[in-house]
């Protein structure tokens, strides 16, 4: 069974139409990347996948692991396995990263039937997970996203990603706002979460975060559609050329 | 799903604390005249200066009109239609110790979490409980006298301490001060009187929960607090009281006296009946609030409003001594119909002396919260400081925040800063706590109790789990 189906999914916001029927299947284990230009419903897709009720689905289904999605509030799916990174964090005031993390750890495992931990044992567990990311054990103690760098922000999010162990990630150009460096951390960090289990989904506008991620499968996604799909030389094609001859194919 | 904006509207959860104490109450006669200034004073065996200032208060009073100014508009408020003392009825003239307190009193505290038994009181707490106008039992009364610690009920200070009531009463809020502290001054039953002796530094949270029990009662307590020089003290006072469809007038009176060198920090937990849903019944909290700061000296004053169908009240500061610094921190919850018009006054006259203000409002279903401080700087305060921030939290779109903050400088040395801000509960807070597996509810107390936290770290530990829970119940159903 696959982990993750979209049928013909269509969605609006603000009554404007962004996704006009998209498709696509996630197996466990592989790793997707989803290219496209700016506005053509990337973030749109993601939002809609973690339920975000500003977004409206007109027609279509998301199947996840054999259950209907679209009729699960957001936090329910959260703790049926999807993490979403997000493209612009939120921040939190007065809210500390490492007691807002373990409310939802705790949260996560009572859904699945799991004893919730204490805070020492959630602090090793944290301590643990932050080294992957080589985030900075200062930020723990810091306000959720509160005065972050944008690449605090970003290595935050995978780091939180870690530590909710989700079966399917969805990451929203997580790339974007990382300089080289960071870069590379933050997608060895990805790459070290990589289990024939969990399916990934990269979100991005370039290709750089590709030569680390090495995915599976390519998606170019333009004015709300999937035009087209192939293995990672899809992303060297459109690195050369930009994104104009695909649209035109589109059309 | 609903989406949060629609469902905000809904219900708080029902009154905990709203039950009757059947006991037999013993009354003054309705209404309001000389003869029950008299009598009430007569009942508390009060000496001659005490009945003097209560009359020359009431004389005074007749003269007053009620303020208008106001941002709300509060129902007609019949002052001959109501009760000026009650006290529950015993046969013998005054409880000596809480053994001799009447069991259905005592089991009435219990249900509110408040254990009278000394062996049950939460370590470090010391409880003197107001219910209705009498003081009925007063913990760790030895312990704190072997300091030299006063911690009494008011009369019991009138009784046996009136050289040190006579000096301070009416130092800090003269009976003149306003129609409802002048009305407090004349009508006043109980209270709570401190006194810290020089260079001591009271070891326990004193702490007093009052209660309104007796119907068509208006309370008047009126709480004296002196720390002589060098002195320190934590006071924190809570409050509940019973559903009744009608408004009850709840005018109170505090005095702080901050003598050279000392500090006194003064917290409170209000949540008085609100009213209904649908805006019927409450308590109308009209409370006056001042302390008085000599050389050094130090007040903080720290709120949590959740209660009440209005509440109007501005603990303030009056910086008299150089280098005396004041605090107020205060988060103010108006849920359903409630309306907060709350702030503070800081008032600099000594040189070098610094304020801050700090002010969480948040407003949900119809709420109305007003944010309303003076920050006014004499001409001899030189170098005085203060620092204003605001902050504003909406939820729904029903309900409002307004801010009017006076600042009245008179010394170009000084600083005064001021920050607001307003903000929707965000949405998208909401969204990413919820796509990291929290569920809405849970969201919300997350991101409000953030948002009230630099007030909440100001409580002493007990208390601030206490105020975040309350805040969950007050706006518990609000969204979701
Ligand atoms: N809140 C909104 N209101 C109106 N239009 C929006 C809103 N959010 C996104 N859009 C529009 O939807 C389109 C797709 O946006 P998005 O999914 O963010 O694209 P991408 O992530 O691929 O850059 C854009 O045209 C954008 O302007
Ligand atoms: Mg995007």
């Amino acid at each position: 069974m696959s982990l993750l189906e979209i049928k013909n999914l269509c969605a609006s916001i603000e009554g404007k139409q962004i996704l006009k029927g998209v498709n696509l299947t996630v197996n466990p284990g592989e790793v997707h990347a989803i290219m496209g230009p700016n506005g053509s419903g990337k973030s749109t897709l993601s939002q809609v996948l973690a339920g975000n009720e500003a977004y409206e689905v007109t027609s279509g289904e998301i199947i996840f692991e054999g259950k209907n999605l679209l009729e699960m509030a957001p936090d329910e799916r959260a703790c049926e396995g999807i993490f979403m990174a997000f493209q612009y964090p939120v921040e939190i005031p007065g809210v500390g990263n490492t007691y807002f993390l373990k409310t939802a750890y705790n949260a996560v495992r009572k859904y699945r039937g799991l004893e919730e931990v204490d805070a020492v044992e959630f602090i090793k567990i944290m301590k643990e997970k932050a080294k992957l990311v080589e985030l900075d054990d200062k930020l723990l103690k810091r306000n959720v996203n509160e005065g972050f760098s944008g690449g605090e922000k970003k290595r935050n999010e995978i780091f939180q990603m870690a530590v909710l162990d989700p079966r399917l990630a969805i990451l929203d150009e997580t790339d974007s706002g990382l300089d080289v460096d960071a870069l590379r951390t933050v997608a060895g960090g990805v790459n070290k979460l990589r289990d024939e289990k969990r399916a990934i989904v990269c979100i991005t506008h370039y290709q750089r975060i590709l030569n680390y991620l090495e995915p599976d499968i390519v998606h170019i996604l333009a004015d709300g559609r999937i035009v087209r799909t192939g293995g990672s030389e899809l992303a060297h094609e459109v690195e050369e050329k930009g994104y104009a001859w695909l649209e035109q194919g589109a059309a | 799903m609903p989406s949060s904006d629609e469902t905000i509207q809904s219900a708080l959860q029902d009154y905990k604390y709203g039950w009757v104490t059947e006991i037999e109450q013993e009354y003054a006669p309705k209404g309001l005249n000389e003869d029950i200034v008299r009598m009430i004073s007569a009942k508390k065996n009060e000496p001659e200066f005490m009945l003097e200032w209560r009359l020359r208060a009431y004389r005074h009073w007749l003269k007053m009109n009620a303020p208008q100014w106001p941002y709300f508009e509060y129902g007609p408020i019949d002052y001959q239609n109501q009760y000026y003392y009650a006290a529950p009825k015993s046969d013998k003239p005054k409880p000596k110790s809480l053994d001799e307190v009447d069991p259905e009193i005592l089991a009435t505290y219990e249900k509110l979490g408040i254990p009278l038994k000394e062996q049950e009181v939460l370590a470090g707490v010391a409880v003197d409980a107001v219910f209705d106008s009498v003081s009925v039992g007063t913990t760790y009364k030895a312990k704190l006298a072997e300091l030299g610690i006063i911690f009494c009920s008011f009369s019991e200070a009138v009784e046996n301490h009136p050289e040190l009531v006579q000096k301070y009463l009416g130092t800090v809020v003269p009976y003149t001060d306003n129609f409802f502290a002048t009305l407090n001054s004349a009508v006043f039953s109980d209270g709570s009187f401190v006194y810290i002796p020089k260079g001591v530094r009271c070891p326990m949270e004193l702490s007093t929960y009052f209660r309104i029990n007796a119907a068509d009662t208006g309370q008047f307590e009126r709480t004296l607090i002196v720390a002589d020089e060098g002195a320190y003290v934590s006071y924190l006072e809570g409050c509940t009281a019973p559903k009744r469809s009608g408004n009850q007038l709840h005018a109170a009176v505090v005095e702080l006296v901050a003598l050279k060198d000392a500090t006194i920090k003064y917290s409170t937990v209000q949540n008085w009946y609100p009213g209904d849903k649908d805006g019927n019944g409450g308590i109308y909290n009209f409370v006056t609030k001042r302390g008085k700061c000599l050389e050094n000296a130090k007040i903080s004053w720290t709120q949590v409003e959740t209660g009440s169908a209005i509440t109007w009240k501005y603990p303030s500061c009056i910086l008299q001594g150089d280098n005396s610094v004041g605090e107020f921190y205060s988060v103010a919850v108006t849920n359903n119909h409630q309306k907060a018009d709350t702030g503070t006054k800081m008032v600099h006259i000594g040189k070098n002396t610094s304020s801050t203000i700090v002010s969480k409002g948040i407003s949900a279903g119809v709420g109305q919260n007003v944010y309303r401080g003076l920050v006014q700087i004499n001409k001899k305060a030189g170098n005085a400081r203060n620092y204003t921030q605001c902050d504003s939290m909406l939820m729904g779109d029903k309900c409002g925040a307004h801010t009017f903050p006076y600042i009245d400088v008179r010394n170009n040395s000084a600083h005064v800063e001021h920050e607001a801000t307003t903000s929707k509960i965000g949405e998208d807070q909401i969204f990413y706590c919820q796509q990291r597996g929290l569920s809405e509810e849970d969201a919300v107390n997350l991101i409000v109790n953030g948002f009230c936290k630099e007030v909440f770290r100001e409580l002493p530990m007990e208390f601030a789990v206490e105020a975040q829970k309350l805040l969950s119940i007050s706006l518990e159903g609000s969204v979701g």
